[in-house]
C-alpha cells in the first residue's frame, strides 16, 4: 500500500482540552507504527495549527512546574526532531498577534526541521494531498 | 465492503459523540465492513468492566461487548487508560490495549477514517 499521508488538524488550544495535545502525540507515532506494518509501508502525517489551534504554541512555557505535565513546546520540539512537518496557519497568528519569533525551535536538540509558517493555501494543500484529514 | 477506522476521543458520558461513533460501528460492521475502534483521551474510560446502567446515563460494556462478538476491533490506548486509574486486569475482555502507533496502523490500512473529536 505504501505511504499513507494524513493530515493532523488542530483547530483547539493546547492546554484548554486534550485532544489538541493528543493530535501531537498520535502524529509523533508514526515513528514506531512501521512495526506494525508491512515492510515499505509508511504513515506521513503532517501537523497543522490553524484557528484557535495557533494558540499555546510559544516558547518559554512552565507546564513542568505549573501543571505538572510537559509542555506543549516540548511536544513540538519533539516532532522537529522526529522530522515530523509542523505547519503553522500566518492569518491565525496575525489575527491573534503572535509573531512568528515566539514559536520554538528544537535547535538546541540538533533537529533539522522548522515550524513552517506558512499561509491557509498551504494548508489547503495539504488538505487536498492527504488521503485521510483528521480534526482535533 | 471497505474498511472503516474510528477515532474516538470524547468520554461516555456528557458526549453523544461516542454514543454516535459505537452506533456508527454497528451499522457499518452489519452491512459487512470491517470497523476497527481506537480509544484515546477520556473515551479510555469506557474500557473498564462491570459498569452499572443507570437510565440516567450512557453506557459502554454491552455496546462494545456485543461489537466484538460482530468482529469488530477495539482497542484502547494504554497510557490514556492507565492515567486514569484503570488497570489492564479491569478492563472489558477482548479489547485490546496498545499505543497510539496502533490507530495509526489501522488508518494506513482503512479506507476510511472517522476521526471523534473530545472536548
Amino acid at each position: 500500500m505504501g505511504d499513507v499521508k494524513c493530515a493532523f488538524i488542530v483547530q483547539k488550544p493546547q492546554y484548554k482540552g486534550e485532544t489538541s495535545r493528543l493530535a501531537i502525540t498520535h502524529a509523533i507515532a508514526y515513528q514506531t507504527v512501521e512495526i506494525l506494518l508491512e515492510d515499505g509501508d509508511t504513515v506521513t502525517p503532517k501537523l497543522c495549527f490553524i484557528g484557535e489551534g495557533v494558540l499555546g504554541l510559544q516558547k518559554g512555557q512552565n507546564a513542568m512546574d505549573v501543571y505538572g505535565i510537559t509542555s506543549t513546546e516540548s511536544h513540538v520540539k519533539n516532532c522537529l526532531l522526529v522530522d515530523l512537518n509542523v505547519l503553522v496557519c500566518k492569518e491565525d497568528l496575525d489575527k491573534y498577534g503572535i509573531s512568528e519569533d515566539s514559536l520554538p525551535d528544537a535547535d538546541d536538540m540538533g533537529a533539522d526541521m522548522k515550524i513552517q509558517v506558512v499561509p491557509f493555501s498551504e494548508i489547503q494543500k495539504v488538505l487536498d494531498e492527504s488521503q485521510h484529514v483528521l480534526f482535533f | 465492503m471497505g474498511t472503516l477506522t474510528i477515532g474516538c476521543f470524547p468520554s461516555i458520558v456528557g458526549n453523544m459523540g461516542y454514543d454516535f461513533a459505537l452506533k456508527l460501528a454497528d451499522a457499518a460492521v452489519s452491512k459487512g465492513h470491517k470497523v476497527s475502534i481506537w480509544f484515546s483521551g477520556n473515551a479510555t474510560v469506557s474500557v473498564k468492566a462491570h459498569q452499572k446502567h443507570l437510565k440516567d446515563y450512557s453506557t459502554a460494556e454491552k455496546y462494545l461487548q456485543a461489537l466484538l462478538a460482530k468482529g469488530v476491533e477495539i482497542c484502547t490506548c494504554e497510557a490514556c487508560t492507565v492515567a486514569r486509574g484503570i488497570q489492564k486486569t479491569e478492563g472489558i475482555e477482548g479489547i485490546q490495549w496498545n499505543a497510539m502507533h496502533w490507530y495509526l496502523a489501522k488508518i494506513h490500512a482503512a479506507d476510511r477514517v472517522l476521526q471523534i473529536g473530545g472536548e
